[in-house]
């Protein structure tokens, strides 16, 4: 595992971009393109990252950035991917296509679905920051249970759609969960999966401070916090072999999960739930957890 | 890549036709989805690809918006990219429809002309492509299986010097699954014609990387050299000024092919015995085809009618259209689709194009053959004989005359 001090130094995000202060999906970016060295062509829908991205003619970029339609993410990357193939430009270049999780779950599933079923070669990077931010923090189907957003006044009554699972079972070669507070473990997934060929499938938990109601500053506890709870799970799923990563394969190692009331309590879009709601969600987060530990010492079963 | 094993004359649909244009246009990615009467183009593609006759990579996607969405991807990194569609399909793309317009790709789409739903009907008229009227893309419509194959080709060429996309259009089943004689070109000779895609507007390049698409303010912006570049509106008037180009550029192709290949199809408009006709009747497609043997039946008796079969609708050619109708008496334009609470779109823009001029003919409209409705030659002469009768009456203006209709 590669540890955050010996990341290559070369950077393809500039500093000074215009994400909210204390977004997570900078330290996620950096990542993810210094895994591909640069070597990528991106497509990227209507998103946060758009926002990030900065408006024409400057970009917080150096390396091929293609914005294209809301719906027509994973239809995008296939196209890049045919595109290089039909002009022989192909060799070397990695395609990734990255849309948030509204971009990814919603309305950008239908493309995202067949691309998986086509095994296209490309890797699908999904930043998971649980709600439309870009447009103001409407519900996604990855909203959480309980959660506050401007399309769901008093919490959000379902829980969030697992979209890691959806992806494993189409067959594809490579599906993995990081979070973007781990930029260690993204790298390490990216690169991984720049060896793969087909469709490979990272969904990467991104911390939201306006969104969660957080201070900028706790971008990283919290992050952190997520994955000490068990609610977000780092792992990977390669070939149909699973194993647990990085913190969350320390967090199964030492058995000793934290509540996640202290996640609740720390962002405002949970304020006022029940302790009897609080209850329920502890309940479900350790009925998921009970089943990545079944999977932890099965890795090839399932 | 084989040369073209069937040159010369074969009897083929028009969807074969469309098909064989993009083999011989040396298409190098097309996605498709199928829908009725859209689907033998691709499928006929799909096999050559298949059996290693065409070097394409052919992209069976899952919707007709991923469809042109692969489309644009890989014309964006330069490739050379064909699709086809019909009537719901082309409303699903309807998005990407102006994605690919306003990111000026030069990709060629032939629209297999079919109603749109509600109620389902898989019949032929205009309203699907008509409704793409705005969207900024060049429209050519077909008359016959031969102008499909000929279009689809000068299509490439057209698309790739002004940097705009092409709908082909041509009458669903009418067209798209009656077979004709169709000569086709010899593989060299479209080579000679349309050499390989030149570079895109804007290239993918690791070396130079490019932010493609971004958000864009109303106005213009400087970049971090200093350099003032495009605002919104600056990018949309170069679009117009494009499109607008290609008024030009569609006749000269057209005689560019003439040179290679030794047919025109007169660019963006076509006439038959319009020079000393009193009516001019209108239409685009098939309908069109199908005016020349109303106006034999009307020369017959007397009556001095012509026909002006529209190439180009979009661009829309006012200019020509202006001295090609000066001194008619009257126009009557047969449309196949409807701009619902106004009335039928090339009547309409016809009006706008001749308003104020002392020497237009009188625009009436007739609606016609809507969900495949059946419009015979005689139907149309009668509809004719009615228009002039009015205009001898001293009608001006009148309520569009829906053929056929039983209410």
């Amino acid at each position: 595992m590669t540890k955050i001090v010996d990341l290559p130094e070369g950077e393809f995000v500039l500093s000074g971009n215009r994400a909210c202060a204390g977004c997570s999906l900078g330290i996620g970016l950096r990542a993810i393109t210094k895994a591909l060295d640069g070597q990528m062509v991106m497509t990227v829908p209507a998103s946060c990252l758009t926002v990030l991205g900065g408006m024409y003619p400057v970009s917080s970029v150096t390396v091929p950035w293609i914005n294209v339609a809301f719906a027509s993410t994973a239809a995008a990357a296939t196209g890049v991917a045919a595109g290089l193939r039909a002009m022989g430009r192909a060799d070397g270049l990695t395609v990734l296509a990255m849309a948030g999780d509204g971009g990814t779950g919603d309305i950008g599933i239908q493309a995202l679905s067949g691309a998986a079923e086509r095994n296209e070669d490309f890797i699908y990077l999904c930043y998971d920051n649980e709600a439309y931010m870009n447009t103001g923090t409407q519900r996604s189907s990855h909203t959480p249970r309980g959660a506050r957003t401007t399309t769901t006044w008093a919490g959000k009554r379902e829980n969030p759609k697992d979209m890691p699972a959806i992806m494993e079972a189409h067959g594809i070669p490579y599906v993995a969960s990081t979070s973007a507070v781990y930029p260690d473990d993204v790298y390490d997934k990216v690169a991984k999966a720049r060896g793969i060929r087909g469709l490979r499938y990272i969904q990467m938990s991104t911390a939201c401070p306006p969104g969660w109601g957080f201070d900028p500053r706790d971008t990283v506890r919290l992050g952190k916090l997520a994955v000490q709870t068990g609610l977000t799970v780092l792992y990977e799923v390669q070939n149909g072999v699973f194993g647990l990563t990085s913190a969350s394969r320390t967090l199964a190692q030492a058995g000793r999960r934290r509540p996640v009331a202290e996640l609740i309590a720390a962002q405002g879009r949970f304020k006022g739930m029940s302790d009897e709601d609080v209850g329920e969600i502890q309940a479900w987060i350790d009925s998921r957890w009970e089943r990545f530990m079944a999977r932890e010492s099965d890795p090839a079963g399932h | 890549m084989p040369q073209n094993p069937t040159a010369g004359v074969s009897l083929m649909t028009g969807n074969e036709a469309a098909a064989r244009a993009a083999r011989l246009a040396r298409v190098q990615v097309v996605a498709a989805y199928p829908i009725t009467p859209q689907s033998p183009v691709v499928e006929q593609l799909s096999k050559w690809v298949e059996d290693g006759e065409l070097a394409c990579e052919f992209v069976a996607v899952e919707s007709e918006h991923s469809a042109l969405t692969v489309c644009i991807a890989s014309s964006t990194v330069g490739a050379r990219v064909f699709t086809a569609t019909s009537s719901n399909g082309l409303a699903y793309m309807n998005e990407q429809v102006w994605w690919a317009a306003g990111a000026r790709l030069p990709i060629v789409m032939a629209v297999v002309n079919r109603s749109l739903a509600a109620p389902w009907n898989v019949l032929n008229d205009q309203q699907d492509s008509m409704s793409e009227r705005d969207a900024g893309w060049i429209q050519l419509y077909c008359r016959d299986n031969q102008e499909i194959l000929d279009t689809c080709v000068q299509a490439f060429r057209i698309a790739e010097t002004v940097n705009v996309p092409v709908m082909v259009c041509y009458d669903g089943f009418l067209l798209s699954h009656t077979v004709m004689p169709v000569d086709v070109p010899e593989q060299a000779a479209i080579d000679a014609f349309l050499p390989p895609r030149p570079k895109p507007l804007t290239v993918v390049d690791l070396a130079d990387p490019r932010n493609i698409g971004q958000v864009t303010l109303a106005d213009p912006r400087a970049n971090a050299e200093g350099a003032v570049c495009h605002g919104y509106m600056e990018l949309r008037a170069l679009h117009q000024r494009a499109i607008v180009q290609a008024l030009d550029v569609i006749p000269r192709v057209d005689a560019q092919y003439t040179e290679a290949v030794g047919r025109s199809w007169g660019g963006l408009f076509w006439e038959d015995r319009l020079d000393d006709a009193q009516i001019a009747l209108i239409a685009a497609g098939s309908l069109a085809t199908q005016l020349t043997v109303t106006v034999d039946a009307l020369r017959a008796e007397g009556i001095r009618a012509g026909v002006l079969g529209i190439r180009a609708y979009r661009p829309f050619p006012v200019a020509a259209l202006r001295a090609a109708l000066a001194g008619r008496g009257v126009a009557l334009v047969f449309d196949k689709a409807l701009s619902y609470g106004f009335g039928g779109p090339i009547c309409n823009d016809l009006r706008a194009a001749l308003c104020g001029r002392a020497d237009a003919p009188v625009v009436f409209g007739a609606i016609t053959g809507l969900g495949g409705r059946d419009t015979t030659p005689d139907d149309l002469a009668d509809a004719a004989r009615r228009a002039l009768a009015d205009h001898d009456a001293g009608v001006r203006e009148r309520a569009d005359d829906w053929l056929t209709l039983k209410l």
